[in-house]
């Protein structure tokens, strides 16, 4: 594609455009590999949620981690993420959302457990008194 | 952000030429060895939609976080109501999974044949993408009715409430893509492949591919982990 | 019903004091009417401004909405300081409890929402594109739709005042006090959407600067070539795009429970009043830095200019804007940590909170060593960047001092705090936004404000700001809490009445900035600036003509090093001529679009109708929200192209000013 672009935007890929220094499958067959990953790692994570096989306390940290790589199949595959100079501005920006996103779910989950925790030992009628 | 610092390429001594060919200053706009973050000047319009689209899903995908973050925490207050265990249903979410990683599949095709501005195949391929996204939209729906019809309506508990927020958000989300593609197939039926249009189904190609991957953090998180144990 | 729950009892007419005051603004609104109509400018108006998307003229519009507003929320102050200090032993004062929580909630509201919010934004629209040397932001007619949506926003809140009533819950409804159970009027639904609306102006305003910043700049301007002032926008809109979305959710879980019974925030049902707090502060906090970090970059761009010297410490100037980026996102506990959570999370987020401050302390040193052997020169923009020095590290200390657990826990929720944030959003906010309104109204209207009157407002603002908030640190201490309407305890009455006397002299300050401008713009001959650099500027705004002419820049200019235009004009003194005349091409530009006026028609529509349950008015919005999108993406035409003899003839005009000025200088120069 680099061949169609204007001279100031050499060396600059947005994300959904596929990288000309690509390696690897392209087009066609690149989306197609993706979609081969994602539907493997889907049934995956459906499977560890139903067997027997994985260790009870593992399986939640099992689905997370198929989950995130299913995400990861979807930005290189799909949207063209890669970690070459022309996608550096896309990786910043991703970087900083999932910095965000992670802040967001994680922070709030520790700080409302901690909220919940501290609140056990609060007497029946005092929690009538907050309604 | 500190790309620019670690900016390959060498520029002499100095320091300030960051990302800018010094043979360049001399004639004008230094084409040739721009790295490419704007510093040849301006970017193409191609270049500054996609990337303005992107700054704005990253945006959207924090606010599905903030409801992620309001469903994991109301998870188990389940006020005497209904679990997850008890009604979500994997057979039903694996459909709708596969409906919607399968759009994404021929949206991504629908986009390459708009790259070689195949107007026929390009709308063949996104009417496929809004007939596999209203199919995972009326699966959705029919669940919801359902659930509100057994009386697990969001009304119930506070877990019922962040599980229709989340999921009616990524929902709502669709169905707005819709209405969308809609809009713009009608749009390249009686326009043709106009740059802005090429413009417009890109961003929503980002667009589709986004609301795929935070469905892959919904049926995670909402239906593998809530069915578990 | 036809109009859901409104109906005559909604006009307030047994409370003379909402009703007078609307009922002025509606005669001095409808006076303006008549006027712009029997003086026929509305096709003026209509095509110049109300429809135009060019950035310039956009953040004009958002500075006056936000000079309006302040005044709005300025009279809120005032009646709620006045209240304070009269309604204490027997006396209840002329406000009854219902309207005095209106007020507070309203001032708090408005003036961050409405009043700092459009001010910042404005200027960054105004300045942002003329420093990185391009002719417009990345998406114009966005930009328009943005402002129009933060008007609509505007609108609905100051509707409220005549139909209706606002909040009653303080400028944050915190649950479950803003739950259906507790505020079942329409105050809080008119805060909702009003916020709903004007956030997603503001979110797209965000990512449209993001965008400006990285990927439209002029040739040669690298990162590091950027003026600071881009650097603290970019930081303030990257914050925005990430936290306004969290603004977005949160108010919607609240709407989802006031309008459909969910139980997000409910104390029934296993709902969590507790995750409001959690949620709104984790957009809140960063909020705080969307406005702060602006300013900075004001401040940093006044105190190079007026020591006549490069900013101190640039690379760590960029490294700490960075770093409170990221750490603003780490500290939002602090808001609440009386609320439960256990000792180490309080202490996490103390320590973050700290921490914080010392990516302000670098920048503070900084602005030291700019002034530190330089030439400076005090005109009115450089006497509000020191006053806010001196102010803005005070408050920042007792900011710190509030960032310790324990001391937090004796002074959440009393005047100490409310000292605190005024300290640092009037010290730094309101004085940086004033200092850049100072500092660039030459260059949107090509004079110069007034500088007598200038200072004749600098001073009793900052007298009566001092009295104002060191009373209100003093009771604080004492320990009278926020909000209230009636003081039961007789030693604070004289401090309240030094924070009355403080206003007092605010208010003189404020009456002096409006003669400023009215003298300014009768003068406006004697004040004009021929040359485009009334200050003796280094960045690229003021290369260019003041005002600009409307495709800013006749050539992009080629950037070499930073401080681009400083170095030109030495370049120019040194070989005692200007750079050669480019080859003029002609320029494309955006065309005017009414749809960001459209949309705010519609928004402003649909937000009333859910405001008031008019269920068909909110369908008719969305459906011609719709027909507008699609009537824009449809249109044929984008742009219209400037020929080059227009753009060769204004970039004469301006070469020849230039030649003049070059020529004066020559006569003026005193041999180094």
């Amino acid at each position: 594609m680099s061949d169609r672009k204007p001279p100031q935007d050499q060396g600059d890929t947005i994300p959904g455009d596929e990288s000309p220094d690509t390696v690897g499958p392209q087009g066609a067959m690149g989306y197609t590999l993706g979609l081969f990953l994602a539907a493997l790692l889907t049934a995956a994570s459906f499977w560890a949620a139903s067997t027997d096989l994985i260790w009870g306390p593992a399986v939640p940290a099992a689905i997370v981690v198929l989950a995130v790589a299913q995400m990861g199949v979807h930005l290189a595959f799909f949207l063209h993420i890669t970690t070459g100079p022309d996608n550096t501005n896309n990786v910043i920006a991703l970087a900083f959302g999932v910095f965000v996103v992670v802040l967001v779910i994680v922070g709030s989950v520790w700080v409302m457990t901690h909220l919940d925790h501290n609140m056990h030992n609060m007497p029946a009628e005092a929690m009538m008194r907050m309604r | 952000m500190t790309a620019a610092a670690t900016a390959p390429g060498s520029h002499g001594s100095d320091p300030y030429a960051l990302g800018r060919d010094k043979e360049g200053e001399g004639g004008g706009h230094g084409h040739g060895q721009a790295t490419g973050r704007g510093e040849g000047g301006p970017a193409s319009k191609r270049i500054v939609v996609g990337y303005g689209f992107w700054i704005y899903l990253l945006s959207d995908i924090i606010m599905f976080s903030a409801f992620f973050a309001a469903y994991s925490v109301l998870a188990k207050q389940t006020a005497g109501g209904p679990t997850g265990a008890e009604i979500f249903g994997r057979g039903r979410v694996a459909i709708e999974t596969g409906c919607l990683l399968l759009s994404s599949y021929t949206c991504g095709l629908a986009s390459l044949a708009a790259a070689r501005k195949e107007a026929k195949a390009t709308l063949a391929w996104l009417l496929a993408t809004g007939l596999l996204g209203f199919a995972f939209l009326a699966i959705e729906v029919q669940e919801f009715a359902s659930l509100i019809g057994e009386g697990a309506g969001p009304q119930r508990s506070a877990f019922l409430s962040g599980f229709f927020a989340l999921v009616g958000l990524h929902g709502l989300h669709v169905g707005v893509g819709l209405l969308w593609l809609g809009t713009m197939m009608a749009q390249i039926w009686s326009r043709g492949f106009r740059p802005e249009v090429e413009r417009r189904l890109l961003c929503f190609n980002l667009f589709w591919h986004a609301l795929d991957i935070v469905w892959v953090g919904v049926f995670s998180i909402v239906y593998l982990l809530g069915t578990i144990g | 019903m036809m109009l859901g729950k409104l109906d005559w009892s909604a006009i307030p007419f047994d409370q003379p004091i909402p009703l007078v005051a609307a009922g002025t603004v509606g005669l001095i609104g409808l006076a303006t009417l008549v006027w712009i109509t029997r003086k026929g400018h509305w096709p003026y108006l209509w095509k110049e401004w109300i429809t135009s998307v060019d950035h310039k003229r956009i953040g004009v519009m958002y500075t006056t909405l936000a000079l309006v507003m302040l005044i709005r929320g300025f009279v809120d102050a005032i009646m709620m300081r006045t209240q304070q200090s009269i309604a204490t032993g027997g006396a209840q004062g002329y406000l009854p409890p219902e309207h005095y929580d209106q007020l507070f909630s309203a001032h708090g509201t408005i003036m961050i929402f409405f009043g700092a919010m459009p001010f910042i934004v404005g200027l960054m629209n105004f300045v942002v594109p003329l420093q990185l040397g391009v002719r417009d932001v990345a998406f114009p007619t966005l930009n328009s739709v943005s402002f129009w949506l933060t008007a609509a926003g505007a609108l609905l809140v100051n509707m409220s005042l005549v139909i209706g009533e606002f909040a009653r819950t303080g400028w944050l409804p915190y649950a479950p006090l803003s739950e259906t159970s507790y505020s079942p009027g329409v105050g809080v639904d008119y805060y909702l959407w009003a916020i709903q609306i004007a956030g997603v102006g503001t979110l797209m305003s965000g990512v449209n600067l993001v965008t400006t910043i990285l990927k439209m700049r002029a040739p040669g301007m690298s990162y590091l070539r950027m003026p600071m002032f881009c650097w603290t926008a970019l930081g303030s809109n990257m914050l925005i795009v990430a936290a306004f979305p969290i603004l977005t959710a949160t108010l919607a879980m609240l709407t989802l429970d006031r309008y459909f019974g969910f139980h997000f925030f409910t104390n029934d049902a296993g709902g969590n009043m507790m995750m409001f707090m959690n949620l709104i502060w984790a957009w809140g906090h960063p909020e705080v830095y969307i406005l702060i970090l602006p300013a900075f970059g004001i401040f940093s761009e006044i105190f190079s200019t007026f020591s006549g010297k490069p900013l101190f410490g640039y690379r760590s100037m960029v490294a700490a804007t960075l770093f409170i980026v990221v750490v603003s996102f780490t500290v939002w506990l602090h808001h609440f940590f009386t609320m439960g959570a256990g000792a180490d999370v309080n202490a996490a987020f103390g320590i973050a909170t700290s921490v914080i401050a010392v990516g302000t302390g670098v920048k503070v040193f900084n602005w030291l060593f700019t002034m530190y052997g330089g030439r400076v020169r005090f005109p009115t923009p450089m006497l509000w960047s020191l006053a806010f020095m001196v102010v803005f590290v005070i408050g920042g200390m007792t900011g710190v001092l509030l960032a310790v657990p324990p001391a937090d826990f004796m002074l959440h929720n009393s005047l100490f705090l409310v000292a605190h944030f005024h300290n640092v959003i009037v010290g730094g906010v309101v004085f940086g936004a004033f200092a850049g309104y100072t500092y660039w109204f030459p260059k949107a209207f090509g004079f110069r404000l007034d500088e007598t009157w200038g200072k004749r407002a600098f001073w009793p603002s900052l007298i009566g700001f001092t009295l104002t908030f060191g009373a209100l640190y003093v009771v604080g201490l004492e320990g009278m809490t926020r909000r209230l309407q009636h003081v039961e305890v007789e030693e604070w009455v004289p401090w309240l009445h030094v924070a009355l006397a403080g206003v007092g002299f605010m208010l003189v300050g404020v009456v002096a900035q409006v003669i400023q401008l009215v003298v300014s713009i009768r003068n406006r001959e004697a004040l004009r600036d021929t040359t485009g650099d009334p200050w003796d500027g280094r960045s690229l705004e003021w290369s260019t003509a003041s005002p600009p002419p409307h495709f800013n820049f006749a050539v992009l200019p080629d950037v070499h090093g930073e401080e681009v235009y400083w170095g030109i004009k030495q370049k120019a003194i040194e070989s005692q001529q200007l750079a050669e005349a480019p080859a003029y091409e002609h320029i494309v530009m955006p065309r005017n679009s009414a749809t960001g006026v459209v949309t705010a028609f519609f928004a402003t529509a649909i937000g009333f109708a859910l405001i008031w349950h008019i269920w068909w008015l909110a369908g008719l919005g969305f459906v011609g929200a719709y027909a507008t999108f699609v009537v824009f993406a449809w249109r044929k035409e984008e742009e219209y192209e400037v020929p080059a003899d227009e753009v060769r003839e204004a970039d004469h005009a301006r070469r020849a000013a230039r030649e003049a000025w070059l020529a004066q200088h020559r006569d003026e120069q005193v041999p180094a």
